[in-house]
């Protein structure tokens, strides 16, 4: 990829430049349809049309319309807030999220950077995204955005443990944290003749990894059933709550942005990456981008369809789930597929 | 003044706890509302919380006081206080004036025929059915389901479209009068009705599935906010709210008015199924099965109801009771609707107190509330299910 743009494009700079600037393209594409995805989604699930009338053909436009309308909009700081760390909050936020795209292998033509400690990379830097929460809720000076941001803290750091144990247990299989290379390790052998060489297909255990990484996620994203920084009907908006406009806007493009990009992960870890389902037809850097991407879009469908359909757990609940259920179940599971490792 | 300790459950407020190493955790006072999207209007909670547990809940009204009953000795009218009255719940405006109206007949001893009787009766369980589902998606929605709560609206949706056939509004309907009805229903009431009755019953069954039996829905709600039978009692708590703490107590089978002692019904109560007896659950699920005793009233109503009679025939030209009072009471979605009026033989009443069950149900709020977290609260109010036009009035 960059050797083919730097034969076009004429200073060295410039094609870094555009070799980086891909990742953003394809967030901002993605962020004004998934916001348009999901207000479909919630829309057919709840028996009404969603947005049908901005842009024509089915509301397309809409998103734009409202980002439009958050730009207009007056940026507002709080008397009381700590300005600068109010106003910076967002940017560390969405700056968090999209430094993460760099280490994910969106085709085999295509990757930001082929780092070896590439999924360490993804979870150290996705750590930030708390520090942002806080600083958020923290330089608000409004109680609901502090009870806010103490839940994000609790919840993140908590949930980060199953979601690396379950990432190291596929590790344990692939024995890089290349994802480029974990991508690769799945390309081509099948598994039983017939079903492509994922990896959660490699054994049973990776099944109820894939399911306990997922569930972990959902609550790394703040997404329902683990919403409860934002929890709108308790705590107002949370962290979001002295927040309006474009900043607003940038907290909504990283809640976005996270749920693709764990997606992604989930993508890559588990389902191949950017490897055709269908062995070595429809294969080759286009349509591995079009794969990858697919993959994602459809874990990103099912989180959005949770969303629509289950309540919201409580905070001490949701810590009960952490340290009770998943930890313990992803440590046995880690066990296990070692296990089964040494054995086959 | 004089000194009053004020009454109240027994707080023990924490102390500022010195962990040794010079730092002190202090508790923390939270406004929550008048502008808080989960307490069901403009109430305003002043929380004490350790943490995200409360240790003291006070709750302070008064963001929606309309004078009604002031208005109600002003209008020089006895008719006009019923547009007033739809105002106070708004959300169950049928069976507001259906309350009303009974008192003023009972005042003035006004008889009305059976066709008013019965369809007063299919309106006001209709309200009835109306304001649980508001109640029940409200609540799912406190909770974070969003889904449920317009698969409710769309059944109201149907119940309000049968009201504003027969009387023009959807909200505020000002339908029933004293000794009538404002006109007869359309000719298509009944098959509308029946329509609805028959398509709503599979209805219930999908929002158990999809709401009341989900796990997470029940980890929230129940054992929360449990209002132990005694409690519920002395703080004269009445409606679903009563009947989920297992007292089997409902005006239309224990002190009948209107001609509720014609028909079949059974009086639902909770029965502590997923925790304690008296928790959120319990008062949700009474709720959900109340519907369904409505339909059952409503089916036998249809089939009882003679399409003779005039709704106009006792309505009195000029509203001039003789003078005395009148407290007459009725079970409305939210409770224990009382009307106090004192008529001094003029065309204005002296005077009109309401007893609104949302104002006496929100009392038990701090007695309840104390120990639960910030979410449970919510899930506390949801469940209590209070109308603040009601409350402030």
């Amino acid at each position: 990829m960059q050797q083919f743009l730097e034969s076009f494009l004429p200073a060295g700079p410039l094609v870094v430049f555009v070799f980086s600037i891909i990742p953003l393209m394809i967030i901002l594409v993605y962020a004004l349809f998934a916001i348009w995805l999901e207000r479909k989604v919630a829309g057919h699930m709840q028996d009404r049309l969603g947005p049908m009338r901005t842009g024509g053909w089915h509301g397309w436009a809409q998103t734009i319309a409202d980002l439009v309308k958050m730009i207009q909009k007056e940026d507002i700081v709080p008397a009381k807030a700590d300005r600068f760390l109010f106003k910076m909050a967002p940017f560390i936020a969405f700056a968090a999220s999209y430094a993460a795209f760099v280490a994910i292998p969106f085709s085999s033509g295509y990757i930001g950077s082929m780092i070896d400690v590439g999924v360490f990379y993804i979870v150290a830097i996705t750590s930030l995204l708390s520090v942002s929460i806080i600083m958020a809720g923290w330089a608000s000076n409004n109680k609901w955005s502090l009870l806010g941001a103490m839940r994000t803290a609790a919840q993140t750091v908590s949930y980060e443990i199953p979601t690396v144990v379950t990432i190291l247990s596929v590790i344990i299989v692939t024995g890089t944290l290349n994802l480029m290379e974990i991508t690769e390790l799945q390309s081509g052998n099948t598994f039983l003749g017939f079903l492509p060489g994922w990896l959660i297909f490699h054994s049973p255990f990776m099944v109820i990894a894939f399911v306990l990484f997922f569930i972990a996620t959902l609550a790394e994203a703040h997404r329902v059933p683990f919403d409860l920084p934002e929890s709108e009907s308790e705590l107002v908006g949370g962290y979001q709550t002295e927040y309006s406009g474009m900043r607003w806007g940038l907290f909504m493009l990283t809640e976005y942005a996270d749920m693709l990009l764990l997606s992604l992960l989930g993508a890559a870890l588990f389902f191949g990456g950017w490897n055709s389902p269908f062995g070595s037809y429809l294969d080759g850097p286009l349509w591995g981008a079009f794969w990858m991407l697919l993959k994602g879009m459809i874990l990103v469908f099912v989180m959005m369809w949770l969303r629509w359909t289950l309540p919201r757990l409580r905070v001490d609940q949701l810590m009960n789930l952490c340290w009770k259920y998943l930890i313990p179940l992803s440590f046995v599971n880690l066990v296990l597929i070692a296990l089964w490792e040494m054995i086959f | 003044m004089t000194n009053v300790k004020e009454k109240g459950p027994e707080v023990t407020l924490m102390p500022p706890i010195d962990t040794g190493k010079g730092l002190k955790t202090q508790e923390m006072v939270i406004n929550m509302g008048p502008q808080h999207p989960s307490t069901h209007g403009v109430l305003r909670m002043e929380l004490t919380l350790n943490g995200e547990i409360v240790t003291k809940a006070i709750p302070h009204i008064g963001y929606l006081h309309r004078c009604f009953e002031k208005h109600s000795e002003e209008m020089n009218d006895y008719a006009k206080v019923i547009p007033y009255v739809d105002r106070m719940d708004y959300v169950a405006a049928m069976n507001n004036e259906l309350g009303y109206a009974i008192a003023m007949e009972r005042l003035m001893d006004i008889q009305v025929n059976d066709r008013v009787e019965y369809i007063r009766v299919i309106m006001s369980e209709l309200q009835r059915i109306a304001s649980h589902l508001l109640a029940i998606g409200t609540f799912g929605l406190d909770i974070g389901a969003f889904t449920p709560f317009l698969y409710c609206f769309i059944e109201r949706e149907k119940i309000l479209d049968i009201f504003e056939k027969a009387s023009g509004a959807r909200l505020l309907y000002n339908y029933i009068w004293i000794g009538g009805l404002m006109n007869d229903v359309p000719a298509d009431f009944k098959s509308d009705t029946a329509e609805f009755v028959k398509t709503f019953r599979p209805k219930i069954k999908e929002l158990n599935d999809l709401l009341s039996m989900n796990k997470i829905f029940i980890d929230r709600t129940a054992n929360v906010g449990v209002l132990p039978e005694k409690v519920a009692i002395n703080y004269g708590v009445s409606g679903p709210s009563l009947r989920g703490s297992g007292v089997h107590w409902d005006l239309r089978r224990d002190d009948p008015y209107s001609i509720y002692d014609r028909f079949e019904f059974d009086v639902i109560v909770g029965k502590g199924e997923m925790g304690t007896l008296g928790d959120c659950w319990d008062r949700y699920i009474v709720r959900v099965w109340e519907m369904e005793e409505s339909l059952k009233i409503i089916e036998q109503a249809l089939d009882q109801m003679s399409d003779e009679g005039d709704v106009h025939e006792a309505v009195p030209k000029k509203i001039r009771p003789p003078a005395g009072e009148i407290y007459c009471r009725t079970e409305t979605p939210r409770g224990e609707l009382g009307y106090y009026i004192i008529s001094d033989k003029s065309t204005s009443p002296f005077r009109v107190k309401a007893r609104a069950p949302s104002f006496v149900n929100l009392s038990v709020l701090p007695a309840i509330s104390i120990g639960a977290m910030v979410a449970d609260m919510v899930a506390i109010i949801g469940s209590i299910d209070i109308v603040l036009g009601e409350v402030d009035r």
